[in-house]
Order: C-alpha cells, then sequence, then structure tokens
C-alpha cells in the first residue's frame, strides 16, 4: 500500500485513505458489540447498581456486609468453591490419562477416541444430568445391580448429595479439560522423549521429566477453564444435589424467584462475577490467555 | 513377536507394560460415553417405571411425548429459537471475526475480549441481568426476547471458530483478488468466504447447540407458551422422574449427533483444524 514511488504529494490521502478504512472495517464488529454491550454489560452493570442499595432504597453495603455476617453465604461460597475444587481435582485425576492415552494412540484410533470426547461435549447438558440420574437413583441402574450381583444390600445413596453432584460435575467437564490437554501433549516434539531415552532414561523417567512438564501449559489451561465453568454452575448440582448442595448461582435463582429480591441477587452475582474475573486473570498472568479462550472451540 | 512385546512408542516401552494405560482410557471413554447412551434403550419401556433392559418393549413414553401439545409446544420454541440464533450469530459473528482480523487496530484485541465476555460472566448473572433488562422492555415470554439472549450467548464460540479459521486463511489471495479489480465486499464473498466455509459452518452448528442446550436464561425470560424443551425438562426434572423425560432425551441425543456428526463431516475437508 505504502508504494515508495507515490509523490509527497498523494501520501496525505493515501494514508487518510487507509485510516477511513480501517474504521470501516472495524465498524463491522458493531453489531455484535452493541448486542454484547446490551445483553450483557448494560443489564450486569444495572444489577451491580442495583446491589449497592438496601431494601429502603438508601446506597449502603449491606448487601455485600451481609454476605459476610450471615452463617449461611459463607456456607454456599464453601460449598461452591469446594464443588468446584473436587470437580476440578478429579477431573485432572481422570483426565490427564485419558488425555495420555489418547496422544500416544495412531491418528486413526486416537480420532475415534476424540469423537468420544466430543460427542458428550456436544449432547444437551440437561440430558447428561438426567441420564446420571436415571444411573444413580435409589431404583437406578447402579443399584438395581449391584443389589443383583450381591455386592450391597441396601440402596446406596448415590444421588441427590454431593456425590451425585461430583460425578455429574465431572462428567460434564472432562471434555472441557481433556481437549485442551490432549492438543497440547499432541504439540510436544517426540525427539525430546527419544533423546532422553538416548542419554538412558528409562520410560517412567522420560515420562515425568521430558514429557510431563512438557504437557504443563495444556493442563493449566483446562484447570482454569474447568474451575471457572464449576464456579457458576446451576442445572446439575440443581438437579443431582437435591437440595443438599446449594451452590452461589442456585441461590441467586432462588432469591428472584421466590423472593424477587434483586438486591441480594446482584450482589451474590457480582461477587462469583468478581471470583471468576479474579481467578481467569491469575491464569492470564501464568499462562496465555489465547490458550485457555482457544480451548472452547472444540471441533 | 506379539503385539504385547512390540514397542509402543520412540521411547521402546512395550504395548504390554502400556496395557494398564489402554484399559484406564478405554474405561474413562466409557465413563463418558455410556450413561447417556443408556436413556436409549430405557426409553423403549412399555412399563411404568424405567428399566434396563426394559421388561416389556414399547414406545409408550414416546406417545406420551408427541401426543402432549405442551411438550410439542415447547419443542417447537426450541427448534425455532435456536434456527433463528444460527442466523442472527454467524452473520454477526463472521463479520465481528473478518472486521476485527483485517482492520489491524489497537483496540482490536480489546474488543475481542469484550465480544467474549458472554463466556466468561456466569451465566446466572447474565440470565437476572437479562430478566431485569427484559421486563422494562416487555421482552419476556417473546421470541425474539429469547433469539437476542441465545445468540449473544453463543456469539464467543462462534466467534473464536471463525477467527481461527481466518488465522489459517493467506490473506493475499484477497489482496490479488482486489489488485484484479474485485471490491472488497466481492473479494470476501468470492475469494475468502469460501476458504473458510468450514469455520463459519461449525460457528453455526455450535450456535445451534447453544441456542438448543440453554436451560438457565430461558428458565428466567421464558415462560407458558414460549418455554423452551429444556427449560420444561428441567422443571419436571426438579418435581419427579417422569419416564416422558426418557424418550424426549433420546431425541435430543439424536439431534445433537445428528449437529455433531454434520460438523464433523463438513470439518473433515481440512482436518488440521481440530
Amino acid at each position: 500500500m505504502t508504494a515508495s514511488i507515490s509523490p509527497a504529494r498523494n501520501a496525505e490521502a493515501l494514508r487518510r485513505d487507509e485510516r477511513r478504512e480501517r474504521l470501516l472495517l472495524f465498524g463491522l464488529s458493531l453489531p455484535a458489540l452493541i448486542m454484547v454491550l446490551l445483553v450483557i454489560l448494560v443489564p450486569v452493570g444495572w444489577l451491580f447498581w442495583l446491589s449497592l442499595f438496601n431494601d429502603e432504597g438508601v446506597l449502603s453495603t449491606y448487601n455485600y456486609s451481609r454476605m459476610l455476617e450471615s452463617k449461611s453465604y459463607v456456607r454456599i461460597f464453601k460449598t461452591t468453591f469446594n464443588v468446584s475444587f473436587l470437580t476440578t481435582l478429579i477431573c485432572v485425576l481422570i483426565g490427564y490419562p485419558l488425555a495420555y492415552f489418547l496422544s500416544q494412540l495412531s491418528k486413526r484410533w486416537a480420532t475415534i477416541g476424540l469423537i468420544a470426547v466430543l460427542l458428550p461435549f456436544w449432547t444437551s447438558l440437561l440430558v447428561r444430568t438426567y441420564a446420571w440420574l436415571v444411573v444413580l437413583q435409589r431404583k437406578g441402574l447402579i443399584n438395581q445391580w449391584g443389589i443383583e450381583l450381591g455386592w450391597w444390600e441396601t440402596p446406596l445413596r448415590l444421588v441427590h448429595n454431593l456425590n451425585g453432584t461430583l460425578i455429574g460435575m465431572v462428567h460434564i467437564m472432562l471434555p472441557f479439560l481433556v481437549l485442551p490437554l490432549y492438543g497440547s501433549m499432541r504439540s510436544i516434539d517426540f525427539d525430546y522423549l527419544k533423546a532422553a531415552a538416548n542419554l538412558g532414561a528409562n520410560p517412567t523417567k522420560s515420562f515425568w521429566f521430558v514429557f510431563f512438564p512438557l504437557s504443563l501449559p495444556g493442563l493449566f489451561a483446562g484447570i482454569t477453564v474447568v474451575f471457572v465453568l464449576c464456579l457458576g454452575f446451576f442445572v446439575t448440582p440443581a438437579v443431582l444435589g437435591g437440595g443438599k448442595v446449594i451452590m452461589v448461582s442456585m441461590k441467586i435463582e432462588t432469591l428472584i424467584d421466590l423472593f424477587f429480591n434483586f438486591g441480594t441477587a446482584s450482589a451474590l452475582g457480582v461477587v462469583l462475577l468478581v471470583l471468576t474475573l479474579a481467578v481467569l486473570f491469575i491464569a492470564h498472568k501464568l499462562l496465555n490467555l489465547d490458550k485457555v479462550l482457544g480451548s472452547g472451540g472444540g471441533g | 513377536m506379539n503385539w504385547f512385546q512390540r514397542p509402543a512408542s520412540d521411547t521402546q516401552i512395550t504395548h504390554g507394560r502400556r496395557l494398564w494405560l489402554y484399559i484406564i482410557g478405554v474405561l474413562i471413554l466409557a465413563f463418558l460415553i455410556i450413561p447417556t447412551l443408556i436413556v436409549i434403550p430405557m426409553s423403549f419401556s412399555q412399563s411404568q417405571y424405567l428399566e434396563f433392559p426394559p421388561r416389556v418393549w414399547g414406545v409408550r413414553w414416546y406417545e406420551n411425548y408427541f401426543g402432549s401439545i405442551e411438550w410439542m409446544t415447547a419443542t417447537w420454541v426450541s427448534i425455532k429459537a435456536a434456527f433463528w440464533t444460527v442466523l442472527v450469530t454467524t452473520p454477526i459473528a463472521t463479520m465481528a471475526a473478518y472486521g476485527l482480523y483485517v482492520s489491524n487496530i489497537r483496540a482490536a484485541r480489546f474488543i475481542f475480549v469484550l465480544l467474549i465476555t458472554p463466556m466468561m460472566v456466569p451465566v446466572v448473572l447474565i440470565a437476572i441481568g437479562v430478566f431485569f433488562a427484559y421486563t422494562r422492555l416487555s421482552l419476556n415470554n417473546t421470541m425474539v426476547g429469547l433469539v437476542l439472549a441465545h445468540s449473544v450467548l453463543a456469539l464467543p464460540m462462534a466467534l473464536i471458530v471463525i477467527s481461527a479459521g481466518l488465522r489459517s486463511y493467506d490473506m493475499n489471495q484477497e489482496r490479488v483478488a482486489r489488485s484484479l479489480g474485485a471490491s472488497r465486499l466481492k473479494a470476501f464473498l468470492v475469494v475468502t468466504l469460501p476458504q473458510i466455509r468450514f469455520s463459519v459452518i461449525t460457528g453455526a452448528l455450535l450456535a445451534f447447540v447453544v441456542s438448543f442446550d440453554e436451560v438457565i436464561v430461558a428458565l428466567f425470560i421464558s415462560g407458558g407458551d414460549m418455554s423452551t424443551i429444556t427449560r420444561s425438562m428441567f422443571l419436571a426434572l426438579r418435581d419427579q422422574i417422569d419416564p416422558t423425560i426418557a424418550s424426549i432425551s433420546t431425541v435430543l441425543i439424536l439431534i445433537t449427533t445428528a449437529v455433531f456428526l454434520l460438523a464433523q463431516v463438513l470439518g473433515k475437508s481440512k482436518s488440521d483444524n481440530s
């Protein structure tokens, strides 16, 4: 564009043209921007504003101080963190071997394995949660088979509690951990492992000292995504928790649905948002955000 | 030398010594796939409770589903909302991805992050925010409101996928077309779009799935005749386990699997994208 033969007389006009075109192209993102502004930023900002007023409509930190003072709110935040942490931990423990398994297969088998990971990713979250309800309930498959086989006599309590919530959430979160992790494992240069073997490392050693450290960026990306999604989870704990596992998002729903209390609900939502952004910010500082966000695509 | 003794990788570890890994891998894959699939045979039970395998096979719960006006209305609302979401999200996401990619201005990165905020903000917060705003705009229980909210929720996924497609496309081709006299719009439609069509299609299918699956926002802003199928299912699940939901689930599994396979087949032509 910046042709060197053009006389100086033209340069100014050319630059102006280019700037105008850039702005025009930039304008293509305006419809998306306006939509996000109208549906997300303005309403959420409004809620934040509402959260700053107490029930009498006076500006105060009442909605926030209440969260710290009331035991029930503290407990809800503790539950949310607990559930998110445990889900993430279990996902790492079973997701890492799965990603490693897939990364060691030939391209053809790996594709089949990946389809098995991606398929649940596309299947309705509600359907998968319902499936677990059917499998885990008192007269469900697991209990039916366990009793028939004589492994246990009274039905195990697998659902409508923390167990059921964790099983369901791990099932839903696992692909979010495995996909970025698998991506980073596939991009590991195998010459490093050959070199390690050549220098006398046995397979176990070359795994822990060479492969594992190289797979960490993908693992951290997966952990971030899973933890953040868990913090705001709603459907699975609501269905599989049986009222015993109350997460922040469920409390928000109850506050609106039953009490129409926008002030407190907004305050809870704002705290949840701040926590989420804090986790994302820390992850961004520790690793490349593009990797975290780029993993969402899947297909 | 049998398979067990053959080396499995360049580190000379044998398949035999890796057997545990294969077993664990297959078990975890089974954990991912089987629970969902088991709903399918169970839905073909004729008895009052769900059983596996069903003692008496039958389509009783399908008759219940297809015969119910409420479930059918909800299904159509969901399908319509998902189609409209695709029609709104795909062009808007493509325009934004293209604009941000080629304009090359400094703010582009910031705008990109802004556009994917719907993915980062907890959905329940979006839901009550939208509900609060819609109450003032009387958009609750309307298709327009539902599609608008779902389109924003679907935007980040579509934008990310289409942007990735653009990044792996050689923009010089478009420059060539323009230097040969094509306008920017024509160069985009004739040269660029056909080459990024796989990511655009994937983005569109993802938008369909995001809208079709969505529960939480619909829980607040849609009700009565405008209730989506997932919303009705969620409310029904809270109360009791109605076996009709097994038949609905089977239908939903078929729909999403079809969409998924479509994405796989259409995306195959550019295999390095996954």
